[in-house]
């Protein structure tokens, strides 16, 4: 029996060293060399480049300029809520006070309005993004099951959907703009008009890609497994959730990447040209604003949207990996 | 002839095309006894699994029609359970689940969640994939794979059981197995099946009959060929019998010589030709 306990620990040991070893030399180097030797390349080409351009502003930024200006930013975002902590740290006390001398008296509570921060306007952009990407999922999925599963709705909406696909979101912007003005009235929005707008924006441009997927998706499961189908005689709602949702995963998953990476850089020009918090008030921001420093900022932000760019679409990738029944499945 | 426990009679159908209709079948009929094994046979193309569809409800016959135990058919249903040649596992579901997905809509309502899981127990271990039942189809070879499919099948309780060329994308060695078990699993249930194949030992050794087709388009039932031979039985044994060789040359006969042509004095005519034609020659020279 002791044997036995002293035995397990020691295996568990071993197990772990040799799982370490096998780690160390699957490690490939090329895995992490070569995309660092890529970068070092760019900056170097970007450096060199960036030197020769002179603009109105001074010269176009190189890579040591757009890394001091992001830590500059830092610094500016931490000094700001710094600020707003103060603030608040004093409107408590101040109205402590003021209850102390008269329990009655009324006491206001009021936000920090400050300048947002350039890490404010990343948090503003995803969430903006990840709302409108959201609604348009929760259409267009749905949507695209039905047309995949009736051909005569697929040609009924296909043209509707050829027709609006190519539309670039700005056309829409004025429109989705006056129509929320118009429509949602409150005098306690949960939503600022803002946020909806650049919301339903993405949304829309978010529709096409995954709708067109997963109906193609849909149409294209294999004729047996439809036909298993038949002849269980499945009902309507159990063949979509067993067989039709499992099949086209992929291709829905497919066509959520692609809207997501299109509703991205739909919001970055919707927040540039209606003004809207965000990553692209940001930008327009320094532009207007037009400082020595602004090129570098306006740089540093590209950087953080192909930086989240990127993220998004891997998050897609892991909740596809997470669903998708085929854990053999090269994603990429 | 009348009451029959399958007819198929008068069996036409035809394809739209952008050429105008193709007509693959024309009055096929024939009559199936309850538990007989009857396999259909015929040279690629010629719409053998064209008729498995129409009995299946599949495909709707253009002409003619199928009853079932005194029944039409119109619809696809569990009672006509298909086995298809590319197995049509769901690659979502493991062996067990896979097998579920019919079970669990056929006994909606007449059995409870432990006899459902039993009756799919059991109809996995007449196949002898019980130690394989929590596998992704994935992770079994192909035989494997259509012993589940034949498992789906069966636990469906069909009156008629379909099977499009099972076996025609496994290897030899697999194929004899899984006919085996077939035929074993025939025998216990006393299911009655229609085999569909190109293989003219697999229609001699498995089948109370075969029904040849002729070569299409307006395929029809050329021949149809009693398997008299004693069950069970033994294909090494039988590889030596001249009843065995005797059906298996009728088989090949019809195949090869008759080429699936109906129109057999048309046949015989064309066969004469060719036959004088070296004499004709000969005496030209």
């Amino acid at each position: 029996m002791s044997t036995h306990t002293q035995e397990v620990p020691q295996s568990r040991a071993a197990d772990l060293l040799n799982a370490l070893g096998r780690a160390l030399l699957a490690f490939d180097v090329k895995v992490v060399l070569y995309p660092i030797m890529g970068l070092v390349a760019f900056c170097i080409v970007w450096s060199i480049t960036a030197n020769r351009i002179d603009t109105s502003l001074g010269k176009f930024p190189g890579p040591a300029q757009v890394y001091e200006q992001a830590t500059v930013l830092v610094d500016e975002h931490r000094e700001t809520k710094q600020k707003a902590a103060a603030f608040y740290e004093r409107q408590e006390k101040r109205n402590a006070a003021k209850l102390a001398k008269d329990p009655n008296a009324k006491v206001k509570i009021r936000k920090y309005t400050g300048k947002e921060t350039f890490f404010d306007q990343i948090f503003t952009s995803l969430k903006t993004v990840m709302f409108g990407f959201v609604i348009a999922s929760l259409i267009a999925v749905p949507a695209g099951i039905v047309c995949g599963l009736s051909d005569g709705i697929y040609k009924a909406v296909n043209p509707l959907i050829q027709i609006f696909k190519p539309v670039s979101p700005l056309a829409w912007l004025p429109l989705i703009t006056m129509v929320v003005s118009a429509v949602y009235v409150s005098d306690d929005p949960f939503f600022e008009k803002s946020f909806l707008n650049s919301a339903f924006t993405v949304a829309l441009c978010c529709l096409w890609p995954t709708l067109i997927n997963t109906a193609v998706g849909v149409a294209n499961v294999d004729k047996d497994l439809l036909n298993v189908s038949r002849v269980i005689k499945l009902p309507a709602l159990t063949h979509v959730r067993k067989i039709i949702l499992p099949a086209s995963i992929p291709m829905i998953f497919t066509g959520l990447r692609l809207s997501l990476a299109t509703g991205w850089m739909v919001l970055i020009a919707a927040e540039m040209l209606s003004q809207n918090p965000g990553l692209g008030k940001f930008v327009w921001d320094e532009f207007q604003n037009g400082s020595s420093n602004s090129l570098s900022r306006i740089m540093v932000a590209v950087v953080v949207i192909g930086v989240i760019g990127f993220a998004l679409d891997r998050l897609i990738l892991m909740i596809q990996r997470w669903v998708s029944w085929d854990k053999l499945a090269v994603l990429r | 002839m009348a009451n029959k426990f399958l007819e198929i009679s008068q069996v036409g159908i035809e394809f739209p095309t952008p050429n105008g209709p193709f007509c693959a079948l024309r009055g096929v009929d024939f009559t199936i006894d309850k538990g007989e094994f009857v396999s259909i046979i015929g040279h690629s193309g010629c719409g053998k699994s064209t008729v498995l569809n129409i009995v299946a409800g599949l495909y709707q016959a253009t002409e003619g029609g199928v009853i079932l135990d005194g029944r039409e058919v119109d619809e696809p249903g569990p009672d006509r359970a298909v086995v298809f040649q590319s197995h049509a596992l769901m690659p979502w579901l493991n062996v067990y689940e896979n097998v579920a997905l019919g079970v669990e809509q056929v006994f909606k309502g007449q059995k409870n969640k432990a006899e459902m899981k039993s009756w799919i127990e059991h109809n996995l271990k007449l196949v002898k994939m019980d130690h394989a039942m929590h596998k992704m189809p994935h992770e079994i070879s192909g035989g494997m794979k259509q012993r589940v499919g034949i498992a789906r099948c069966l636990a469906m309780q069909p009156k008629v059981m379909l099977m499009d060329e099972p076996f025609g994308a496994l290897d030899a060695l697999t194929r004899a197995n899984l006919q085996d078990s077939v035929m074993e699993i025939q025998k216990e249930l006393d299911t009655t099946v229609i085999l569909i194949t190109h293989d003219v030992d697999e229609a001699v050794l498995m089948s109370d009959k075969i029904v040849m087709m002729s070569n299409g388009p307006a395929a029809k039932v050329g021949e149809i060929l009693d398997i008299e031979l004693a069950r069970p039985r033994e294909r090494l044994a039988l590889s030596k019998s001249d009843q065995f060789n005797f059906y298996r040359q009728q088989v090949l006969s019809f195949l090869y010589e008759k080429k699936g042509v109906v129109d057999f004095d048309e046949a015989k005519k064309q066969r004469e030709v060719s036959d004088h034609a070296p004499e004709t020659a000969e005496k030209i020279s």
